[in-house]
Parts: C-alpha cells; structure tokens; sequence
C-alpha cells in the first residue's frame, strides 16, 4: 500500500468517525447536563436514548407508505423523539430521583441502574407484543444513497470528496448537520436564555441559586428535559446511521456516551462534543489497527474483532480517570470536608 | 489483649427484645414445612396423588414450598425462642431435613446448592457495597475466574493448551523459566517491602509507581512462569487428555480464592482511587472486558461454545459415607457438593462476621460513611478497599470454582453483566451491609430466578402470548423493580443491619429520639425508629471493649 493510498484510506476512516463522533456528542451531553446539575450518573440515560431510536422506527415504519418528502419525515421523527423521550427523562427524575436527592450517594445511582433495566424490559415488550425484537429502521428512498452520487446537481462534490477518500451516504451528511443544529441550539439555550442562566446557576451552587429566587427543582427538571430530547435525537440518528436497533442496544454506546463526556471533562458542554469526536475516530482507527499492522510490517492481527473495538471506551475510560480524571476540559474538583 | 467479656454477639445483638417466647410455634412451624417439603418431594407419593401430585410438582409450588421451609432457619434465627430449639431447626433443617428431601429429588439439592452459590457471592458483594460502600458492577468477573481456572485444567482444555505451547515453545524454557521465577520473587519482595513502608508513612508519587512498577513486574514474572511451565510440560499432553487428575480438586480450592484475590487486586489498583459513581461504570466495564476476553481467546475458554466436560471432584470416603445412608450412586457428588458448599459458606459467614467486628471490618464502614474523615483518622484508604475487594473477590472465585465443578460446563454466557446485577439486587433486597440480610435476599432472588419466572414462563407459553413478553424472560425489570423499590422505600433491606438502618434514616430520628424501641417490628415496615437506650451502648461497648 503506497502512501496516497494509505492517506486516503486515513481520511476515510477520520470522517467516518466524526460521523460516529457526532452520535456519541450529542448522547454524552444528555450524561453530561445531568451531572452537571446533580452529580449523578444518568445510568437510564442509554435507554432514554434508545426510546428515541425505537420511536423513531416507529414514525419511519407508519409513514413508509405514505407519500411524503423524506425530509419532513425525518423532522416529525425526531420531534416525536425529542418530546417523549425529554418527557421520559423528565418523569424518571420525578419518580425515582427527586425522592432521593438527599440519601447518600449510593442509593440514587443504583436507583439509576434499577431504572435503565426496567426501561430495557419495558421497551422489549412494547417490541414484543407485535413480535418484533431486532428493529430494522425503513429509511426515506435516497437516504442510503452515496452523498451527492453521479446522477445528482452536486456531482463534482460527490466526486471530489470520493477523491480524497471520504465516502459519505446522505444520511451521514443528514446526522453532522442535525447534530449540529442541535449543538447550535442548545447553545443559544444554556448561553443566552434566562432559562439556561438559572440552570446553569443551580449546576454551580443550588443552594445559593434557591435564594436568588431560581426554583431549584424546576430547573432540573428542565434539565432532564432537555438532556432527554438530545437523547431522543441521537437515538433517531443512531437508528438511522446503523441501521437496526434492539431493546438492549443503549448499553455500549451509552457506556461510550459517558467516557466521552469524562474525557471531555464530565459537567463540561464544550469537552462532552470534543470527547465525542475524539471517541468516534478512536473506535473506527481501533477497528483498522490490522491494517496498520500490515502496512507498518510489525504484526498480522487477522481481523480486530467487533466487541475489542468497543472495549476500547472502557479502556480510554481507564485509562483516562487514572492519569487525567478532570478531563480534557474539566475543571478540577478539590473534595471538601 | 484478652477478648473483652462483653464481646457484642452478632446473634444476640438482634431485634428480639420484648418478643415473647415462641419456642412452640417455631418447632410446630418447623414439622409442618418439613413435612410438607418431604411429601412434595416424594416421586411416589405424588404419583399416588394424581392431579393434585402434578399440581405439587409445579415449579412456582415448589418454590413455595422450598421458601416456606427455608424460612424456618429464618425463624430460628430471628424469633426469641429456647437456644436448643433455635439450634435443632437450624441444624436440623440444613443437615437433615434438607438432603433427606433432595434424596428423592435431586433437582431441590441442585437448587440449594445454586441458592448457597449465590448467596456466597452476595456475601462478598455485600463487604465490597454493604461494608465498603464501593459500589463493584463487574463483580461476576471475579466468579468467572474461579470457575474459568478449574474450567481451563480440569477439562480437555488443558491438553490443547499444552500441545499450542508445544508446538510454539517461543524461547527457550529453562531461561523463560529463571527469569519468570526470577521477576515474580524479586517484584513479590518489593512489593511486601513497599507495603509495609506506605502502611506506616503517607504514600508518595515514588513509592506509588514502585508499587505500581512491581505489580506489573509480577503479573510479567508470572506469566513468564506459567508459560515456561506449560512448554516443559507440553510433553505429557496426550496423557492429559481429560485435564489434572481431580485429585487436584482440593489444592485448586485453595487456587482458585487465591487466583481470585489476585485479579480483585490487579483490578482494585488502578480503580479504587476513584469516587462512587466513577467506580461503578469503570467496574461495569471491566467485567465486561473479562466477558469478552473470555469469549475471544478461543484457545484457552473455548469461546462461546463454552468448556465442557470439566472435570468433577473425586471424593472416595464421601461416596462410601453417602452410600451408607441411603443415598443412590448418582446423587453421591450433588450430595458431596451440598456438604462442601455448606461448609464453604459456614466459613465464608464466620469470616464475615469475624472481619465485621474487626480493625477492618471498621475502617470499611468508616471508609463507607464518609472517606475523608476515615483517611484523617489514619485509615489507609487504598490498603482497605484493596483488602475489601480481595475478601469479595475470593469468596466469588471459590464459589466459581465449585460451580464449574458441578456444571461440568461453562460459558461466558454465565459471566454477562446481568449476573452482576442480579447479585447486586440480592445484597439490596436483603439489606446493605447485613449478614442474615443478603442471604435471605440470594435466597429469595434464586428462588425467584430458577423457579418462579420459569414456572411462570411454563404457565403462561400455552396462552399464545409472544416469546418476547414472556413474564419468564422478564429478569432484568423484576431485578431492576427489585433496585428501585428498594432504594425508594426501604433502603435498608428487608433484614437491615442496625447501623446502617441508623444512616439512612438519619434525618427521620432527630425528631424521633425519644420514641420507645419497637425493635421487633420487622415485619411491620417501619422498624426503623431509634431505640435511645438500646444500640448506643452496645456500640460504646465495642468501642471501649476492643481498645
């Protein structure tokens, strides 16, 4: 393999794993908001997650046949995703973890771990009842199709990109520029809004924000509310990008989620979508470490299997909380007494 | 320093105040659940019943029945009743009873063995979360190890693993060999050495990496050992066709705990540096490693097809002894097994209580509490968890090792992460930290796990209702209702340990502190209120007495 080849072959595999990036950043902030304002670990955050995935199939597979442009189907897709699983994540902090807020830390977070496993068997069988398990999204005609292929107005692009070794399918270009509108929004939320001031002073100190008149446990909810549609989202982008989804299928990239946004610096909006990227590429070069090996000569590795690419979040998650625990940008964390 | 006089039992130190006398009801209520478990389990008698016999053979009857007995040791333990009446359905139950049922129908040994099984690793678990407050998602890991370590030399494994070393020697054996022995003697020195420093200085960045340097230096020097070992020994392969002769059976007991410990080491140092919630995705995720390698390395587990057939324990004098009484050829090792499994689990209780009352049993409930208060009272913060972790992880690798035994084939299939959870819910069910607790809780989630949802899932299949609903499979809601519930409305467990009940109800005692001790009321749900007189001074006692 010559260099240009190798440099290609790179490039291909780097964008492919911004896309993947970009699925997990906009997963880690849903972790990362959450913790931001209670220090807990949204363990049903995964499954908020694939409750947007699941219903985004189900909008997908009612409006398969109907005649509709695919992109206004895709919009009321993930609206319907936003709101229920915003809503979900709204109600899972009122039942199960405003009654705990002041228990000792433990408690809440098995709690957390309780709840993502009944949401798993709650999602299963809404599946099962129509005999469904593994969920097969039916994707608009076209949003498979090679990002600006030769037939289309934009085929110079198409084919400059190829060139240089990206290859993008039009859901993929769909995903970056969903993702970031939502990064966009979100932005314009925590940063601008009256609403985004007062959650981010309760994520700073709830008793003080209390007596300046902000209602701590309002602002949570708002929160969840929020971390829970950006789950939605990203679940509807997950589905689509992969194609099917099952009940259980929020685990490895929830677990993925989460390291990003400890790599990013957990708490952090920012580090949470810079720890995404940074995953994504790093699971897709673990997945071609033999090709490396080949080319460098150093070893045949045969074929990486599919579930060492995925340990590696939870080594970087090691690997990470050892020698940088606040992330990349975290702030650091003295415990007082 | 004599043992104080005053030594709080663990036995006597229980809500049984102010009850009366129920000697009586403890033994009626003792002779009919044995009855009843006799006669349910009696193949003949149930013939002669018809219906009714089939009806009593139902899992979900069963489990009925089974729990009904088994809350007689419950009673006994928790009922004020005369100490010779408390011992005889104790004893009675477990040694007599129990195995003279299981002599009808092997599948209630099985079960109990399973129920004693789990309710040793919720043992360990419960030091790692109840006392520790260390919150281990991965502990399943640690009984993978167990049962992968008797799985891998007592079955055909081992002679495959051989004949590769033969055939890939790598460099030559005898200086693999010196240098193997050479790093593990040198590293396992410095390591001692370095301990004992840091347990009388605080830990600095030198003395960390040097301890860190000589871990790694001994998991190297073992390897190397192992695999010169294993060339030298890849001769005798073909005559190792079935695994070790199982006369290795009891020097692997000791192994496999050690095995055990060690990994709960390896893991615990790079992670118990870590606060709660960090601690348990990092936990979550290396079970899940252990899981996947054990799916992966083919050559050694057998990928997920899984090891078959390991090889069983050869016990000559018991099969003589289990013959004397009655039993059939085939029951003989279920019968070794219940006896050994009981003896294991006595041990694993005595040690427990025993490490409770101790130094450490103390600087784990004062690393739980509140940890920068312990280290500033001169707990070593990392020595204890590590040793938290080690005692869990070795009850889990035994009971590994025993279950690979009696499966006679494992697979990753028995390590995934919903077995860590399920252990988990039996420590939370039965109460954090509260030895009587996580045994009852193992009990009642085992019962509920090999016979309840599959009696139910039985029931419910002919009803047309799709596989995916079936209530049978619907482990990981019940196990996670299991959680939530518990932690919403009692998290103490059902039978809490005193202390830890104090804790978490903090809040509700200051403007309960004059309230009278209602101690007894188990079953009535609060059971939680202050009784002022009472467990302070047992615990000014403990204090006073050990010192």
């Amino acid at each position: 393999m010559d260099f240009a080849t190798l440099l290609t072959f790179l490039i291909g595999v780097i964008t492919g794993g911004l896309v993947l990036g970009f699925v997990y950043a906009i997963i880690a902030l849903g972790y990362t908001m959450v913790y931001g304002v209670l220090q807990l670990i949204n363990f049903a955050h995964s499954e908020v997650f694939v409750t947007g995935a699941v219903v985004g199939f189900e909008v997908f597979r009612v409006l398969a046949p109907v005649e509709m442009n695919g992109y206004l189907k895709l919009l009321i897709a993930l609206v319907a995703a936003m709101t229920i699983s915003g809503l979900l994540n709204v109600v899972i902090e009122r039942l199960a973890y405003r009654p705990l807020r002041n228990s000792p830390r433990l408690v809440p977070l098995i709690t957390a771990i309780g709840v993502s496993l009944i949401l798993q068997d709650v999602l299963r069988v809404i599946e099962g009842f129509q005999g469904r398990f593994d969920l097969t999204y039916t994707l608009p005609n076209g949003f498979s199709a090679p990002f600006c292929g030769a037939e289309s107005t934009c085929a110079p692009v198409g084919k400059f990109l190829t060139g240089i070794g990206v290859s993008l399918q039009l859901k993929d270009v769909i995903l970056v520029v969903v993702s970031l509108l939502s990064l966009a929004v979100l932005n314009y939320i925590v940063n601008r809004t009256r609403l985004g001031k007062a959650i981010r002073a309760v994520a700073q100190d709830r008793v003080t924000a209390g007596l300046m008149g902000i209602d701590a446990n309002r602002m949570i909810s708002a929160t969840f509310l929020i971390g829970g549609a950006l789950g939605g989202i990203s679940g509807v982008l997950f589905g689509m990008k992969f194609g099917t989804i099952n009940a259980y299928s929020g685990f490895i990239p929830g677990v993925t989620a989460f390291t990003a946004a400890v790599l990013g610096g957990i708490g952090s909006i920012p580090g949470a979508v810079l720890g995404g990227l940074l995953l994504g590429v790093l699971e897709k070069l673990i997945g071609v470490t033999n090709v490396f090996g080949e080319v460098l000569g150093i070893a045949n590795l045969g074929v990486i299997d599919d579930s060492y690419s995925k340990l590696g979040a939870f080594i970087a998650l090691v690997l990470i909380l050892i020698f940088k625990p606040t992330g990349l940008l975290g702030k650091s964390n003295v415990e007082k007494v | 320093m004599t043992a104080p006089t005053s030594t709080p039992n663990p036995f006597k130190n229980l809500p049984r105040a102010g009850q009366p006398d129920r000697t009586v009801l403890l033994m009626l209520f003792f002779i009919i659940s044995s009855g009843i478990l006799l006669a349910s389990h009696n193949a003949p008698l149930l013939e002669s019943l018809g219906s009714l016999g089939s009806f009593l053979k139902n899992p979900i009857v069963e489990a009925l029945f089974v729990s009904l007995f088994l809350a007689n040791v419950l009673f006994a333990y928790l009922w004020k009743a005369a100490p010779w009446a408390r011992m005889l359905v104790g004893v009675g139950s477990l040694l007599f009873v129990l195995p003279l049922a299981g002599r009808e129908d092997t599948s209630l040994l099985d079960l109990s063995i399973q129920i004693m099984i789990f309710a040793a690793l919720a043992l360990g678990l419960n030091i790692v979360v109840g006392l520790a407050g260390l919150l281990d998602l991965g502990y399943i890991a640690f009984f993978a190890v167990g049962a992968y370590l008797w799985g891998i030399f007592a079955s055909p494994r081992f002679a495959e693993v051989l004949r590769y070393y033969g055939e890939n020697p790598g460099a030559t054996n005898a200086g693999t060999l010196a240098i193997g022995l050479f790093l593990l003697v040198v590293t396992i020195a410095s390591l001692v050495y370095i301990s004992r420093l840091t347990a009388r200085t605080a830990p600095t960045a030198l003395s960390t990496w040097s301890f860190r340097l000589a871990s790694l230096g001994a998991v190297a020097g073992l390897t190397l050992t192992l695999r010169a070992v294993m060339v030298l020994m890849s001769g005798s392969a073909d005559s190792l066709e079935a695994g070790i002769n199982p006369g290795f059976f009891w020097l692997f007991l000791a192994l496999s705990i050690m095995a055990a410990a060690i990994v709960g080491v390896l893991i615990g140092l790079p992670v118990l540096k870590l606060k709660g919630d960090y601690l348990a995705i990092i936990t979550l995720g290396l079970g899940e490693v252990i899981r996947v390698l054990a799916n992966n390395l083919d050559l050694y587990s057998a990928g997920s097809q899984g090891i078959t057939p390991i090889g069983t324990a050869s016990v000559p004098w018991f099969n003589t002894l289990a013959g004397a009484l009655g039993f059939a050829e085939d029951q003989h090792y279920l019968l070794f097994l219940y006896a050994l499994v009981l003896v294991v689990i006595g041990v694993i209780l005595l040690v427990n209580v025993r490490l409770d009352r101790s130094r450490i049993g103390r600087a784990w409930i004062a690393i739980r509490d509140d940890e920068v208060a312990a280290q500033a009272m001169g707990v070593p913060l990392m020595q204890t968890k590590l040793i938290a972790f080690a005692t869990g992880a070795s009850f889990a690798g035994v009971m590994g090792m025993i279950f690979a035994a009696k499966q006679t084939f494992i697979s990753p299939e028995s390590f995934v992460l919903n077995q860590s959870i399920m252990v988990l819910a039996m420590v939370i069910l039965g109460g954090m930290g509260s030895f009587p607790g996580v045994i009852l809780g193992a009990g009642v989630v085992t019962l509920l796990n090999l016979r309840i949802l599959p009696g139910l899932g039985e029931a419910t299949a002919n009803l047309g209702i799709p596989q995916e609903v079936n209530p049978g499979q619907l482990q990981r809601l019940i196990f996670g209702a299991i959680l939530v519930a518990m932690m919403l409305l009692r998290p103490e467990g059902l039978l809490p340990n005193r202390r830890r009940q104090l804790e978490l109800h903090h809040e509700d005692h200051q403007e309960d502190d004059s309230a009278q001790g209602n101690a007894g009321a188990l079953g009535k749900g609060g059971g939680d209120v202050y009784s002022a007189g009472y467990a302070p001074a047992k615990e000014d006692d403990k204090a006073g007495g050990s010192r």
